[in-house]
């Protein structure tokens, strides 16, 4: 309660009433749906889970069969998003092509925060020489765009899913580290650790039981900005080439493929795929901030 | 006093070269050692052996990893980036080249979005909580998600397609005068701007935050001063210094970011050189990009360190009491 | 109150009510609160957190909070209307006549610009040309004895000490000569020596300026000392105001009654009686009861206090109190732990010692920035005594107890011995039987008891690791504990935030415990807390001694505290061992001089500010620490050359009472025989 009111008597609302305050964890389910931001952000997330899950079964057309007698075919009733270079429908594309994007992001963000919390645990709980060392470490790996690393990886690698997954969750990791290290140090100079330690309790149940819980919030939060950053990476990636590789109808992909016929005014072609792009993050994001917004109460 | 600034500017400078020399290592295991065969790499699985061999003789890649990362770094110190394999040719000139158009491009994006960042987050702070800094919030954190190759498309099509404003190309006739080449560099420096403009926002209006709740505002506003001379001299002095940080930590974003915008404008920079790099397996090329990449980033880090220092009197003066 | 009949009080509140806005709801802070300030008057303002004390300050300034609001009343200022005034007025108004001076004056000062510049500015709002101001700041910071000015003109505010800080926003709040100063709690934070001096130099200024002084404090000790006349606020009402001298010799309200029965005063000793508290909790802000506020905590509580809210009514002599019973307040019957007699004396005369401690000394950093936290201190401790340790910061006295927790490791030579075997410098190395002796209870529960735990976690993770049992035994045993700390099973589910301060502390003391402990260190262990929970908690810390024979080692700042609790005292000072005996005689003397300052700092509540001893000067750092003796640089007892370059011995007496101080004896201060309280 006392974040509400910054120049307040530093302890008016110290409740004494055990009932005066319901669970956290109700508390923050209720913030998050009474949010519109929440439920926008969920509502898109959704929708597009449910097409990478569903759409091959109801789309109109196949998405990987061309059609060349009707390439490049604005919007119409039979087309509603018109067809592509190779006459593909548009459509049908676009709702499949959130198949790859949510399958390869939520896993590679996983690898980044799973790696990202250990480090950081690591590095914040023993200090010393090994957080100068895996510091330093990171701090080489955070000197280069991200982008770049990715690049440099996939070039070196080949790019495949997991290729894809594995390099796009490392890069991911020393951003996660930093968050995570920076709430261990702040924890760690709390006494319940110190109380820890005099009662003779080792590291690792240390820094898993008694710091991981409080340090969870951020993590999450963490992981969820992760996922927005995730999508937009490697749908980068995959407008670059070494990301999602043909015949995919992948957005990012299918964008590469057609932006050099948008100044022939073939606009059908790439704009719902970027519509689709925009809107999966905007959504992820939306449900980040709200989150970031309900735990901080 | 002065002594201990002196170290300390000596340490992060060390600190920095270190952290540069890591990077030429995890630049040449990447290059030169995760490929494992380079000559294979470019030819392809289906490539006769002999020609295969022929190459990596060429390359020099037979040699012991060692060797090679010894012979580059030598290289590098006397200024010899090594030689393309797509362009055979030094490396460097391709380099200085497109370095020198990659940062007339940053520049361009800079100049855009840190007065517009820096002044978005201090009225948006200046109105917390109200309808205002709600909207600046909601553009900026919308804005920052999108990547570039959308915002790019979107804006392609209403600039130079519909409204056709403004050159769809980033490169410039040769000859152009300052103006044409800002002209073109507008387009391309937007979808970047898009990017930064909702995180150096976000950072300033934290700050901002932060300092004007902060207790030594309240002391300022309570004696009495006009709230302006509260604004300038208390606030924004606190309030902007973390800013600058935040700003430099971007530029090192902002160059990833180039590596997109430049392909789409066709815009020969340090980042288009990379990925053409990367296409063609021309590690030499590759290697020296990456490096440069980071080499910049990390001297810009290093500068905006000194910069707080220097601006920060608790950092300046050193140490407690 | 001269001149009240000519001009208006210079600060008046009528009926001032504030509400909090909190997730939607209107929270009562202040509750009609009524008082008022003659020219040249100190007003205090005592509460226990929470009591809605800083929000007073915050409404007469007009900066409340954005979610805080004057729900009702007015404020005047010298006979205007603070809320009617336009942003001109208010800004004239804050210019000239009301300054004010809040707690943690590093944060109250701008980092990034120099002292001068930010004394100056004052001037300048009042229309000095830059150097006239520059100038007038220099005399300024003269007058608030600030030694070298001009260099600390250049300064920056965190290059200087805390103590040093507060005397600038001292400077900075008189410049304007403001004709009311508020004071919010200026020198909580501050080492007793330097509030010492602060409190003093507010005292002396108050006569040579003639401004009116609000000063809100929960230090009643600190409100006798300075005030004219006193009001109590609790849950946000006035529930008692008075002349300082007769409220806190005859209370007419029972909670102030409580208030000063609460605290450890000369004379109470855990052996003699246990000491008073008050029992219960401040109601919930913003929870509706009935009758009077103060009715669930009261013992002379009846059916009509918990019907009817009793007024603010006059009981002689300018004294005004809000209880129906203001007459049989001292009457109210004593609350508090067991009889006394229960308590058996301490100490097992002939039994080895619980700790020895020989040579120990920790040194952080290397040779040229190196600084010598403890050095060569040699105690010992026996069973189910209490040592008290007691220094001020800097003086090692939290890494002597990380030392002997095995958090830090000291220098090498350094000996500690637990029931005569040798203490391992690190935890993994101690023994399993180590462990369990050696327990701790921190000063803050909040930051001891892991937030995402259950009681039943915190306790039971102890009880297991320290007690070795599981399962049905397990509960058992945390059962037993919760019992033993006055908690109950219905406390078992809940988390740390669920519980108030007071109870936190009693789970981390249960905690402590779980493996029957031989040795407990207590840091701060109630320098967190109100007055009425520290009471409790000092009881519960005197009853478990007494039951299970525990030995404390006591580190605390508040001499009421180490009076109560210990059996023997020990004084640090920048690491240094400077005295060391039993309580009675370092409470006695012949003192140390830098004991004898440390005691006449602790203020009462008696409220005489007579023959105080007071240190000059910061504490200097550790990093280059005084040649000789480490005190020579604030000692008001200073003999000669020897004590700049000889550091004296420590040398015993044949009552085990010792002191390092070249001079003799019979010339180093006694207390003065006490006044029966």
């Amino acid at each position: 309660m006392s974040e509400g009111m910054p120049l307040a008597d530093p302890a008016v609302p110290m409740a004494a009433a055990p009932a005066g305050r319901e669970e956290k964890g109700r508390g923050v389910a209720g913030l998050l749906l009474r949010s519109p931001a929440f439920l926008l952000g969920a509502a898109i997330l959704l929708f597009w889970t449910a097409c990478a899950l569903f759409a091959p079964s109801f789309v109109p057309y196949d998405p990987f069969a061309d059609d060349l007698l009707n390439t490049l075919q604005p919007p119409s009733a039979e087309h509603w998003f018109g067809t592509d270079q190779l006459g593909r429908d548009v459509f049908s594309r676009v709702l499949v092509g959130a198949r790859d994007i949510l399958t390869i992001a939520p896993l590679a963000t996983i690898v980044g925060t799973v790696a990202g919390t250990a480090i950081g645990l690591i590095t914040g709980y023993f200090g010393g020489w090994v957080d100068a060392v895996i510091g330093r470490l990171l701090e080489v790996m955070l000197s280069l765009p991200l982008i770049i690393v990715a690049l440099l990886v996939l070039v070196a690698l080949g790019p495949s899913t997991p290729t894809v997954v594995v390099v796009v969750g490392l890069v991911f990791a020393p951003l996660v580290a930093r968050t995570v290290r920076a709430a261990v140090l702040t924890e760690r100079h709390l006494d319940y650790v110190a109380a820890a330690a005099v009662r003779g309790e080792g590291a690792p149940y240390i820094m898993i039981a008694e710091i991981l819980p409080n340090i969870l919030p951020p993590i999450i939060v963490e992981g969820t900005v992760r996922l927005g950053y995730a999508i937009f990476t490697i749908a980068s990636l995959s407008f670059l080439g070494f990301g999602v590789q043909p015949p995919s109808p992948d957005w990012g992909l299918s964008i590469a493929e057609n932006y050099g016929v948008l100044v022939g005014g073939f606009w059908w072609t790439v704009v719902f795929d970027t519509a689709a792009t925009a809107s999966l993050i905007v959504g992820v994001n939306l449900v980040a901030e709200s989150l970031q917004r309900a735990l901080a109460e | 006093m002065k002594g201990a600034l002196g170290r300390f500017f000596l340490r992060r400078l060390a600190l920095s070269l270190l952290t540069l020399w890591l990077l030429s290592i995890v630049v040449f295991l990447g290059c030169q050692v995760l490929p494992g065969d380079p000559a294979r790499a470019i030819l392809g699985p289906l490539a006769d052996p002999r020609a295969v061999a022929a190459l990596n003789q060429q390359l020099g890649s037979n040699r012991p990893p060692v060797e090679i990362y010894l012979s580059w770094i030598g290289g590098l110190l006397t200024g010899d980036m090594g030689q393309s394999y797509a362009y055979r040719a030094p490396v460097a000139p391709f380099i200085g080249h497109a370095l020198v158009n990659s940062l007339k491009l940053a520049a361009m994006v800079f100049a855009i979005v840190v007065p517009i960042g820096i002044g978005a987050g201090v009225l948006a702070a200046l109105r917390a909580g109200r309808p205002l800094d709600r909207m600046i919030s909601v553009a900026g954190l919308s804005l920052t998600v999108i990547p570039e190759f959308v915002s790019s498309i979107a804006l392609i099509l209403v600039f130079a397609v519909l409204l056709r404003w403004l050159p769809l190309s980033a490169s410039w006739p040769a000859g152009s005068g300052p103006l044409v080449q800002i002209q073109h560099l507008i387009l391309p420096a937007l979808p970047l701007v898009i990017v930064l403009f909702g995180y150096i926002a976000r950072m300033t209006r934290a700050g901002m935050v932060e300092a004007l709740s902060a207790d030594y505002t309240r002391t300022a506003v309570l004696k009495g001063l006009p709230w302006p001379t509260v604004l300038g001299r208390h606030v924004l002095r606190n309030a902007l210094l973390p800013t600058i940080t935040v700003i430099a930590a971007q530029m090192g974003y902002a160059l990833g970011g180039l590596v997109v915008v430049e392909t789409l404008f066709r815009y020969q920079g340090i980042g288009s050189l990379v990925l053409g790099a990367a296409r063609a397996k021309d590690f030499a090329m590759l290697q020296a990009g990456i490096l440069t990449v980071g080499a910049f980033f990390i001297a810009t880090t290093l500068v905006a360190d000194l910069l707080t220092t220097l601006l920060d009197p608790r950092l300046r003066t050193g140490g407690r009491r | 109150m001269k001149h009240a009949e000519i001009a208006p009080p210079v600060l008046e509140l009528r009926d001032v009510s504030v509400s909090y806005r909190v997730r939607g709801r209107a929270v009562p802070v202040l509750n009609g609160v009524s008082l008022s300030l003659g020219k040249g008057e100190v007003y205090g303002l005592v509460g226990e957190s929470g009591s809605g004390k800083s929000t007073v300050a915050l409404a007469v300034q007009r900066v409340l909070p954005p979610n805080g609001h004057v729900s009702g009343g007015q404020a005047l200022v010298n006979g205007r209307d603070v809320a009617a005034l336009d942003r001109a007025a208010l800004r004239r108004m804050r210019a000239r006549d009301v300054a004010m001076v809040f707690q943690d004056p590093g944060r109250a000062l701008n980092p990034s610009l120099t002292i001068g510049r930010q004394v100056a500015e004052v001037f300048e709002i009042l229309g000095s040309p830059h150097g006239e101001a520059l100038r007038r700041a220099e005399s300024m910071l003269e007058r608030v004895r600030i030694s070298a000015p001009a260099r600390v003109m250049e300064r920056y505010p965190h290059q200087l000490s805390g103590g040093m800080q507060q005397r600038v926003v001292i400077a900075m709040a008189l410049a304007k000569d403001p004709s009311l100063l508020i004071l919010d709690e200026p020198t909580t934070g501050l080492d007793a020596t330097i509030e010492a001096e602060i409190l003093d130099l507010v005292d002396t200024l108050r006569r040579e300026f003639g401004a009116s002084i609000l000063f809100i404090s929960h230090n009643l000790g600190a409100i006798a000392g300075l005030c004219d006349r006193v009001g109590v606020l609790y849950a946000g009402r006035l529930v008692e105001e008075g002349p300082v001298r007769s409220l806190f010799r005859a209370p007419r309200h029972p909670y102030t009654a409580g208030l000063l029965r609460c605290l450890p005063r000369p004379g109470l000793r855990k052996d003699l009686s246990p000491l008073d508290t008050i029992p219960g909790f401040p109601p919930a802000p913003g929870s509706i009861v009935a009758g009077c506020v103060f009715a669930p905590r009261c013992g002379l509580a009846d059916d009509l206090c918990r019907r009817v809210d009793p007024p603010l009514v006059p009981t002689g002599e300018g004294r005004l109190s809000r209880c129906h019973y203001a007459d049989r307040v001292d009457r109210l019957p004593h609350a508090g732990g067991r009889p006394a007699a229960l308590r058996n004396a301490s100490g097992e005369v002939d039994a080895p010692p619980v700790l020895e401690l020989d040579g120990l000394s920790k040194t952080y950093g290397v040779a040229p920035y190196a600084v010598h936290a403890l050095r060569d201190v040699s105690l010992r401790l026996m069973p189910g005594e209490t040592l008290g340790l007691v220094g001020e910061s800097g003086s090692g006295k939290s890494t002597l107890a990380h030392a002997l927790l095995g958090l830090v490791a000291p220098d090498a030579g350094s000996r500690m011995a637990l029931d005569g075997a040798a203490l391992a410098a690190e935890v993994r190395r101690r023994s399993p039987e180590q462990i369990k002796t050696l327990q701790i209870v921190f000063q803050n529960p909040d930051s001891a008891l892991n937030r995402s735990h259950t009681v039943r976690r915190l306790i039971g993770r102890a009880v297991t690791r320290l007690g070795g049992l599981a399962g049905a035994l397990r509960e058992a045993q945390v059962t037993r504990l919760l019992e033993a700390v006055r908690l109950t099973a219905r406390q078992l589910g809940a988390r740390p935030r669920q519980l108030s301060g007071g109870m936190k502390q009693r789970v981390a003391v249960a905690r402590a415990f779980a493996g029957n402990p031989r040795l407990v260190v207590c840091d701060e262990p109630t320098s967190a807390l109100d007055v009425s929970v520290q009471a409790a908690i000092l009881n519960l810390l005197a009853d478990l001694q007494a039951e299970r024979r525990v030995a404390y080692l006591l580190i605390s700042h508040d001499l009421g505290v180490v009076r109560y609790l210990s059996d023997w005292i020990a004084v640090l000072y920048l690491g240094r061992l400077l005295e060391v005996g039993p309580a009675a005689n370092v409470l006695d003397g012949p003192h140390h001089p830098y004991t004898e300052a440390l005691l006449s700092a602790a203020p009462s509540v008696a409220g005489e500010r007579s023959g105080r001893i007071r240190l000059t000067g910061a504490i200097p750092s550790g990093v280059n620490p005084p040649a000789g003796c480490l005190f020579h640089t604030r000692c008001p007892r200073r003999i000669g050359p020897i004590c700049d370059t000889e550091e004296p011995p420590l040398v015993a007496d044949a009552q085990g009472h010792a002191i390092r101080c070249h001079l003799p004896r019979e010339k180093l201060g006694r207390a003065p025989a006490l006044a029966p309280a």
